[in-house]
């Protein structure tokens, strides 16, 4: 089975934690990520309005890349790349008529039926490499690390695209176990982090980011993990505001999942990248002598 | 024409403002802005239309398929596809319907490149456009010059200047992209920004051209251009004549002229 890795433009540019993280990691698992060689943004966004397919081009000329490729599956890590591409994917395989409509605009294309599954990262890990390999190759397990698992919205919404049946956490569970961390569910791991409304209406966004991190705190969460760089930017960079604004009780230090397991895997500062987090992630991880 | 008359069995269409048509020349029909016209075979675009009476005060320029100032629409029978083409370059078809476009307005972004960064946000800042593709991919089925644009455009988003301007350097700025747009993107400006950007800021600089600089600006040759502009003609003349000059076949890098002074 060959899986083809689609980065999203993020990733390349604001979030090169989570990409530059998660390569290095696999490199040290043996796991070669073999990157789509030509690819557009994933559409971001997935539109809702029924009749709206022109949104959904994006994403399945993704898909269409990978095919030639001769790819069987993609494999991305932001959550919101996952859901867009997911969601275009089901689309091309359950709906007929919405099918023709985008392959016959895609003249230009070969027709695409939905051939390739889209896997996120997280399941990549668990299904095609396995946590026992993770667990064997750690070389620092995070042991005393109590990590929230913030999975938001779009890894787990809607149902059909869920990369485990929702209000399960068991796949980022077993995930800080086999790193040796303790995972904390809490009961906001699904809430959303407020996402765009951080621009048009940042009060609210700020409010409900203050209210997950609490959430996190309150069953004894240290940290948080998340795969998303809008949610990372709703709950880690707005963390100085909402101290300031006193909505937030005391700074969380926030990860890319990819950032903890480059770490127990013993990978370099290079590959963890923590230089793009805030501060407090790298000053948390020194109190744990988890990096010097 | 003494030369044709000599040699009558050569067909040949007179070439200069308006082809004249040999008799029995084969002609085929075309439609300018929806009207027939008849013109020979194997002419461009832009000579057929010149041939049918059109005369180009703007939209042709270079008429060497560079400066994208004559880009051409058309549609072939029985065929819903829309293609394009640059008049100059572009042999003309039976029943070939067609129209110029010779500009498209498009957004420009006003900056000063000592101002700014070979950064993704400055490109972001003065194109927040950039962000309305949908990957539609008409502007890459609309380059007459077969450039990746929807390519260029996706390294944009993803802030590789670098690749961006490598896709588009073969864009001649005609515009046609940006016409096709739903997201009315000006693709063909942006990607200008990103190949300033690189020029400047990113490519490795070369520094025996610096130096050249230099010494231009320091005077070196102010001496040698002035004794060259109080010659006279027929000085200039033998000068020029006379000068040395690289045998065409030698290697690279092994010729040397007697008077190296001004090397």
């Amino acid at each position: 089975m060959k899986v083809t890795y689609y980065p999203g433009c993020t990733l390349k540019t604001k979030a090169r934690n989570l990409e530059d993280s998660a390569v290095a990691s696999m490199k040290a698992l043996g796991v070669e990520m073999e990157e789509l060689t030509r690819w557009n943004c994933c559409g971001a966004v997935h539109s809702l309005a029924d009749d709206d397919l022109i949104h959904q081009v994006a994403p399945v000329r993704d898909l269409i890349r990978a095919m030639e490729q001769g790819s069987d599956a993609v494999v991305t890590l932001c959550s919101m790349c996952y859901n867009s591409l997911a969601r275009a994917n089901l689309i091309m395989k359950n709906d007929e008529v919405k099918r023709k409509t985008i392959n016959d605009f895609m003249d230009e294309e070969k027709d695409y039926h939905g051939e390739l599954e889209v896997l996120h990262f997280l399941n990549f890990i668990r299904d095609h490499v396995g946590w026992d390999k993770v667990r064997e190759q750690v070389k620092v397990p995070l042991n005393d690390m109590k990590v929230a698992m913030y999975y938001g919205c779009t890894l787990v919404r809607p149902g059909n695209v869920s990369i485990e049946p929702i209000g399960d956490t068991k796949v980022m569970g077993e995930f800080l176990e086999a790193l040796g961390a303790t995972p904390v569910d809490f009961p906001m791991a699904t809430t959303c982090c407020g996402s765009y409304q951080i621009l048009g209406n940042p009060e609210a966004a700020l409010d409900v980011s203050a209210a997950i991190l609490e959430s996190a705190l309150a069953r004894g969460a240290e940290a948080v993990i998340l795969s998303c760089p809008l949610c990372e930017y709703n709950l880690a960079k707005t963390q100085g505001q909402l101290t300031e604004k006193q909505k937030l009780s005391k700074e969380v230090p926030v990860y890319y999942f990819t950032q903890l397991l480059a770490l127990a895997l013993g990978l370099d500062s290079e590959a963890c990248r923590f230089d793009l987090n805030d501060h407090n992630c790298l000053n948390f991880l020194k109190s744990k002598s988890l990096v010097a | 024409m003494s030369q044709s008359e000599s040699t009558p069995k050569k067909t040949q269409i007179a070439t200069g403002d308006r082809a004249i048509l040999p008799k029995g020349a084969k002609t085929i029909p075309i439609f300018i802005m929806g009207k027939q016209y008849e013109v020979p075979e194997t002419l461009t675009i832009m000579k057929a239309m010149e041939f049918a009476g059109f005369q180009f005060l703007r939209g042709a320029g270079c008429r060497g398929g560079i400066c994208g100032a004559c880009p051409t629409v058309y549609r072939m029978p029985n065929d819903y596809k829309i293609h394009f083409g640059l008049a100059c370059q572009t042999v003309v078809e039976a029943d070939m319907y067609l129209a110029q476009i010779p500009f498209y307005p498009a957004n420009r972004a006003v900056y000063k490149l000592e101002d700014i960064e070979a950064r993704p946000d400055m490109i972001n800042a003065l194109y927040p456009e950039l962000f309305r593709c949908v990957a539609c991919n008409n502007c890459t089925k609309a380059c007459p010059m077969n450039v990746d644009v929807l390519g260029y455009i996706s390294a944009l988003k993803q802030g590789d200047i670098a690749r961006a301007a490598e896709i588009s350097f073969d864009c001649i700025q005609c515009g046609m992209c940006a016409s096709r747009c739903m997201g009315e993107i000006p693709q063909y400006h942006i990607a200008q920004l990103a190949r300033r950007m690189y020029g400047k800021y990113i490519m490795p600089k070369a520094e025996h051209l610096q130096k050249r600089v230099d010494e231009i600006n320091a005077g070196k040759y102010d001496g040698l251009l002035e004794k060259l502009q109080k010659m006279s003609h027929e000085e200039l003349e033998k000068l020029y004549k006379e000068r040395e000059r690289e045998p065409d076949l030698a290697p690279n890098g092994t010729w040397v002229p007697q008077d190296a002074q001004y090397l």
